[in-house]
């Protein structure tokens, strides 16, 4: 026994010296290669920032766009059609999103339950332009034409996996005795699950809505077939001619809602590929723009999760 | 020679005037094919606090969870044989599980408040029934509070999250929570063992308060406390077909200072390997 | 192979070999007292007075034990019933002590002065009554019930000594006041000797105590 310390701590001041050194040359190698790949998001923020910066200006963000040669205008339209397409994908993803999650949550086993994991999988992968061809199919074809509607239908599904999967993991991290202690003052499964296991969940489930939403906000290809484009959308003009003409509101949000409508990664695409100069300057602007809405948007959930976490501390 | 008797402890039992309040008749519980617990009989007096205890195993909180159908949660669990609350059989086909929840409440190992304000805590079982004014919730919340010992300290700060409160004061808002309802019957599994000492006296003086409105059934697996808090004492074991069974069902103190069976013997000194 | 409360067990061993160890001394006590009174040894009894100081200090030294115990160990059940009773014996022997104590304490008294006739039955009395008192000790270490139950029917035998020696020590002062002194220290020797068989019936019924939970008293069938 004393014959196997001995040799133990004979080793020892051997072995010092080479763990010392394999440390030194680790942490270089590993510090090396963080700063390799962090050249990729730095290039590319600066690269945005220099050639997309001139194009920002107060007017960017307030203005229509003005025909060529006349300079100046904005992206108002693309904007104005990034948050009603981004509004109406929340509207229908949230709902069956989050309802099919608790099935799952509660009944992971039934044949339904195994069936929508799979087909949650499934749709994760599929490439986003194919959903946007899908949304052409059973929106626009059926109504004639383009609209923020399908662009919505068409984001939606893109959004529901992850909604489904993060709404899912959350409700599987309540602990169960929440649920039992819910039960046993009698309590119905579903107002435990309303009252209770949501709220719990909560927190997670808006985070990963917020993330999912930010995602969606930045597609490109499911846009195409669905809202089209449409440098002419005035939001403002819709609402004040809406009023004066004594439109009813539903009258009105379907004007905004079943027309072409433009979404900021849609107008980067289109102008990136004019052969116009002050097109393609503003292409860069609106990539920008897009890299501080991700931005934003996650400042928002941090914020929030912070937040909510303070609150429970009380 | 002649004898003279000094004293021995009378049997409870044979007291005919106290109520019972639970009666257990033959109950058996599977799980799926597995027996859990064979044959069990029992009468729970009214207003005092039996304790079950037992190695580990053996059974205890599958009876504890038959009370209050707790064990209907789990898919596989079927039981045989009639459990009566108040001198009716809670297992009937026409019962409704809600209003036997509402009558039984349960107190868990590890304090379970919801994340929510101790106000919202507390009032979330009334509101379920249907109370909806605020002053009568505000009511039942101090009512409640005061009953578990905890007004006091939290008086002003309803509106705090009940996760915010140390162990011990969350463990009180969940028997706060469960008296909010108005049961006759309060169920708690092992309520103390999550707890600090001091934690633990303070729920064991707050039983000794309550079992003057409630009827109180405790799992423990500590013995010193069945033996300080409960007036009689149920001793579990499983068989050798792993079924759990109750051994000897006695005055507290009659078990702690001459059971009758030697298996509760050689588990309440301690030889119990 | 070591059981689960073989720390427990070390004590409660010990304990019961303290307790026979105070018996054996108090036994002794009896036996040297009633022997010293016989031979009149002065110096025995002083030596006997001096070595109840350490039989009151060894009761104490076992109830201090048993009480940790309790306070550590929470006995429960026989466990219970037993440190109980260690407890009611050590104090039992102690007493028993005093009664040896004094007989010394007579025989110092007496003197010079010659022993009255019916002295002669206070030794037998006495070997009858450290009999019995050594025979409930053993009892009570082996949770012998049975003969718990029987030990106290030799009070009689004791209690018939009593009988005898106090008609004789009557006969006697009626006829001759003057060993009115001598009489009385006889009748306290015999009366001693008397209550340790009493103390024996306590013990036996502490025997039964432990092993049933059960408290009776034992009566012979010479109590009225």
């Amino acid at each position: 026994m004393n014959n196997i310390k001995n040799i133990i701590e004979a080793q020892g001041l051997k072995r010092k010296q080479r763990r010392k050194t394999a440390n030194a040359i680790m942490l270089a190698l590993t510090g090396l290669l963080t700063i390799i790949a962090l050249i990729p998001l730095f290039w590319i923020i600066g690269y945005v920032v220099i050639r997309g910066g001139k194009s920002i200006t107060p007017g960017f963000f307030t203005q229509l766009p003005k025909p060529l040669g006349m300079g100046g205008g904005g992206v108002l339209h693309a904007i104005e059609g990034t948050i009603i397409v981004s509004f109406l994908a929340t509207l229908f993803a949230i709902p069956p999103g989050v309802l099919a999650a608790f099935y799952a949550a509660r009944n992971p086993n039934t044949p339904l339950g195994i069936a929508l994991r799979f087909g949650t999988d499934v749709l994760a992968g599929v490439p986003s332009i194919v959903i946007g061809l899908f949304g052409y199919a059973i929106v626009v074809k059926p109504q004639g034409h383009y609209s923020a509607l399908a662009g919505g239908v068409a984001l939606a599904i893109l959004m529901l996996p992850t909604i489904i999967r993060t709404t899912e993991e959350m409700l599987k991290l309540v602990p169960a005795s929440l649920r039992e202690g819910s039960l046993a003052l009698g309590a119905p499964e579903w107002k435990t699950s309303l009252s209770v296991l949501f709220p719990a969940a909560l927190n997670g489930i808006i985070t990963g809505f917020l993330l999912s939403i930010a995602r969606a906000a930045g597609e490109t290809a499911p846009l195409l077939f669905t809202a089209l484009g449409n440098e002419r959308f005035d939001l403002a003009t819709i609402i004040k001619g809406g009023i004066a003409g004594h439109q009813t509101i539903f009258q009105i949000l379907g004007r905004i809602f079943d027309q072409p409508i433009d979404s900021l990664p849609l107008t980067l695409w289109k102008y990136a590929q004019m052969p116009y100069p002050e097109r393609v300057d503003q292409a860069w602007g609106v990539a920008l723009v897009l890299m501080i809405l991700v931005l934003v948007t996650n400042m928002i959930a941090r914020i929030w999760i912070e937040i909510r976490k303070k609150r429970l501390r009380g | 020679m002649t004898i003279t008797y000094l004293s021995r402890e009378t049997m409870p039992k044979d007291e005919q005037d106290h109520p019972v309040m639970v009666k257990v008749e033959d109950l058996n519980v599977f799980y799926g094919k597995f027996k859990a617990l064979s044959e069990i009989n029992m009468q729970i007096q009214a207003r005092k606090i039996t304790a079950i205890i037992g190695p580990s195993g053996c059974g205890k909180s599958t009876l504890l969870r038959s009370f209050n159908r707790m064990n209907d949660l789990t898919p596989s669990a079927r039981i045989e044989g009639k459990i009566y609350l108040d001198g009716q059989d809670m297992y009937q086909r026409d019962v409704d599980v809600v209003d036997v929840r509402r009558r039984i409440g349960m107190v868990f190992q590890r304090p379970n408040p919801f994340p929510k304000s101790i106000y919202d805590n507390v009032s979330y079982g009334p509101r379920l029934y249907g109370i909806q004014k605020k002053r009568d919730l505000d009511d039942i919340v101090e009512n409640s509070l005061r009953q578990a010992a905890l007004w006091e300290e939290v008086k002003d700060k309803l509106g705090v999250s009940g996760l915010s409160l140390s162990g011990g004061q969350q463990q009180r808002l969940c028997i706060a929570r469960a008296l909010a309802v108005q049961p006759e019957v309060v169920l708690m599994d092992e309520p103390a063992s999550a707890l600090d000492p001091i934690s633990t006296l303070r729920i064991e003086e707050l039983m000794h308060d309550l079992v003057k409105d409630y009827t109180i059934i405790i799992v423990t697996h500590n013995m010193q406390q069945a033996a300080r808090v409960s007036d009689f004492t149920a001793m579990m074991m499983i068989d050798d077909k792993r079924s759990g069974r109750m051994i000897e069902f006695d005055a507290t103190n009659t078990i702690f200072t001459n059971p009758r069976d030697k298996r509760t013997e050689e588990y309440v000194t301690g030889r119990f390997g | 192979m070591m059981s689960v409360r073989s720390t427990f067990e070390t004590d409660i061993q010990q304990l019961k070999d303290e307790l026979l160890t105070l018996g054996s001394i108090v036994e002794q006590q009896i036996l040297n007292a009633v022997a010293a009174l016989e031979k009149r040894d002065l110096e025995g009894s002083k030596l006997i007075k001096e070595t109840d100081i350490k039989v009151n200090a060894k009761r104490y030294a076992i109830e201090q034990k048993v009480l940790i115990s309790i306070a550590t160990q929470q006995p429960m059940a026989h466990d219970l019933r037993l440190l109980a009773s260690i407890l009611e014996i050590a104090g039992e022997l102690e007493r028993i002590g005093d009664y040896a104590k004094g007989i010394a304490t007579i025989n110092l008294r007496m003197g010079e002065e010659a022993l009255l006739k019916p002295f002669n039955k206070i030794p037998p009395m006495a070997e009858k009554a450290v009999n019995m008192l050594h025979r409930s000790l053993t009892a009570f270490i082996n949770e012998d019930i049975n003969e718990a139950r029987r030990i106290p029917a030799d009070d009689d035998v004791v209690d018939g000594y009593y009988q005898e020696i106090y008609q004789e020590l009557m006969n006697l002062i009626i006829e001759d006041h003057n060993t009115m002194q001598k009489t009385n220290w006889l009748i306290w020797t015999a009366h001693n000797l008397e209550r340790v068989a009493d103390r024996v019936t306590n013990i036996c019924e502490r025997t039964v105590f432990t092993a049933t939970g059960e408290l009776r008293e034992i009566r012979s069938s010479s109590d009225s």
